[in-house]
């Protein structure tokens, strides 16, 4: 079957330093896979350079078969969603503003009663009540501003979303919260889903398949079930959280 | 051998000073360039642009009331302690008048705004920019050029006038209350000149300028925001620079202006 995303020896330097150095990755149509690796391995970078936000230096990116670069770019994050590490809730508009921002700006453009109701419909879905629609950002906790932001990716369906650190800042118990409601909404869509993590938690609750990034490389992919069993010495140091192992803590 | 290296070590750092500079105000030409381009193309985005006129125009009002009428009272004594050397007090209403709608009207208002709205445009942007909103803008379908520049720059641009027009009728009245409370002269005269000697040029160079330095503060608020540097000391410096360099070239584009009116 046609991959939905597909990375093709992806490379990427920033001031000479190899950010990426040939990545090569695949993700089926409606599939969960989560990227894992330590800090500054390109992780973010990787999708960045998926949403055209950084071009990279060679290798190609096919999105349903087609090269990033020609396929229609608007058209494309029409049916696409983000949940970024921060939540990035714009300040300045209160949160049914934000959850319904594509509705409210983009086309076909909605009222504003038809965009505030699909707001709270939203909310709804993520746990959050009507009374939080009408608080701004700045007035809300870490975990509700990371449900709002989860609420603002899905507000027009999309078929493709990702993930940038949805647990980061977050208690354990909210974190679970997070994963659960991200996992429940990637099965009941059907979206294609990346999320970058370092949680091990995201990674049981969430992903299909992952793969495991280290020195701008994919180092190892594969099933959920099957990292446990795998004999590769950086994947395993690295899902154990070891102080000692091939993987450097000084960088 | 010493010498030469150090003339080289002198030439080479004015080389690469000279390549920095122009390579800013490459970026920044390229920017305004974006920019004017995307004011002319649609969609525009109307409620932001109206929230910024209020926000820019509007509240800029008491900043450049305040500095007319404190520079038209101080004009007023400048001259008339001035002119009293060769018997021309009777020039202050004039003088007065032509000096603040020409001259200290559009450049102290332009200054004043730089640093009340120049700051705040490069800080709110920055911020943006640290915390993934203008990425999130990306990926929600929306231009951040068109969502978040062109509203800004388009709303200075319109208001920098009538907030100048306004300081400008405020600077002449403080020259008035002092011409009026402290030197003696006539009310009715005191109008009458000022009414006489000025000009529509007059008022519409200061006009002119004042669109002139709206798009110049804004364009270097939305510049130095937008491409901010990380963390709070990259807001910092996105602020500073914003300042600086937008009072520079208010000052700068003055005097072009200057010696192209008149």
């Amino acid at each position: 079957m046609l991959p939905k995303i597909e990375m093709i020896d992806l490379r990427k330097a920033f001031d000479g330093k190899r950010v990426l150095d040939g990545v090569t990755l695949k993700v089926a149509k409606g599939e969960s896979l989560v990227v894992i690796g330590g800090s500054g391995t390109g992780k973010s970078v990787l999708l960045k350079c998926i949403l055209g936000m950084l071009k990279p230096d060679s290798g190609s990116i096919l999105i349903d078969g087609q090269p990033a670069s020609r396929i229609d770019r608007r058209a494309f994050l029409r049916h696409f969603g983000m949940l970024f590490q921060g939540a990035a809730l714009f300040d300045s508009m209160p949160v049914w503003r934000n959850v319904a921002f594509r509705r409210l700006h983009g086309h076909p453009r909605a009222n504003k009663a038809e965009a505030r109701a699909l707001a709270v419909a939203k909310l709804r879905r993520v746990g959050l009540t009507e009374v939080v629609a009408d608080l701004y950002p700045a007035e809300l906790s870490g975990g509700m501003q990371k449900r709002v932001g989860l609420a603002r990716a899905i507000a027009t369906d999309p078929d493709v979303i990702f993930f940038d650190e949805p647990t980061t800042g977050l208690d354990p118990i909210m974190a679970g919260v997070i994963n659960d409601l991200i996992r429940e909404i990637v099965t009941e869509t059907g979206a294609t889903a990346i999320t970058i993590t370092h949680d091990m938690s995201t990674v049981n609750t969430v992903a299909d398949r992952v793969a495991m990034l280290h020195e701008g490389r994919v180092r190892w992919q594969g099933q959920v079930s099957e990292m446990e069993t795998s004999q590769d010495p950086y994947l395993d140091q690295f899902i154990h959280g070891r102080a000692v192992g091939p993987i450097a803590t000084v960088r | 051998m010493i010498l030469i290296r150090l003339a080289i070590a002198f030439l080479a750092s004015i080389g690469r000073s000279t390549i920095g500079l122009l390579s800013a105000t490459g970026r920044v030409a390229i920017f305004a360039g974006e920019t004017v381009s995307h004011i002319v193309r649609p969609p525009l985005h109307p409620a932001e642009t109206g929230r910024q006129l209020l926000r820019i125009g509007y509240f800029s009002l008491p900043v450049v009331g305040l500095t007319a009428l404190f520079t038209g009272a101080a004009l007023a004594l400048q001259l008339h302690a001035g002119g009293a050397r060769f018997n021309a007090e009777t020039v202050v209403p004039s003088i007065v008048a032509i000096g603040i709608v020409r001259e200290l009207g559009p450049v102290l208002g332009g200054l004043m705004v730089a640093g009340r709205v120049s700051s705040s445009i490069a800080a709110e942007l920055g911020t943006m920019r640290v915390t993934e909103q203008i990425d999130a803008l990306t990926t929600l379908s929306t231009d951040p050029m068109k969502y978040l520049v062109v509203p800004r720059v388009l709303a200075a641009t319109l208001a920098m006038p009538v907030l100048v027009l306004v300081g400008d009728v405020i600077g002449i009245m403080g020259g008035y209350l002092i011409g009026i409370g402290r030197l003696g002269f006539d009310p009715a005269t005191y109008i009458r000149t000022t009414l006489d000697f000025l000009e529509p040029g007059d008022v519409i160079s200061g006009l002119v300028k004042a669109a002139v330095f709206g798009f110049i503060l804004s364009l270097m608020g939305c510049y130095h925001g937008y491409n901010s540097g990380r963390g709070a000391q990259g807001v910092g410096h996105a602020t500073t620079n914003a300042v600086v360099t937008s009072s520079i070239l208010i000052l700068a584009a003055n005097y072009v202006l200057t010696e192209a009116f008149f």
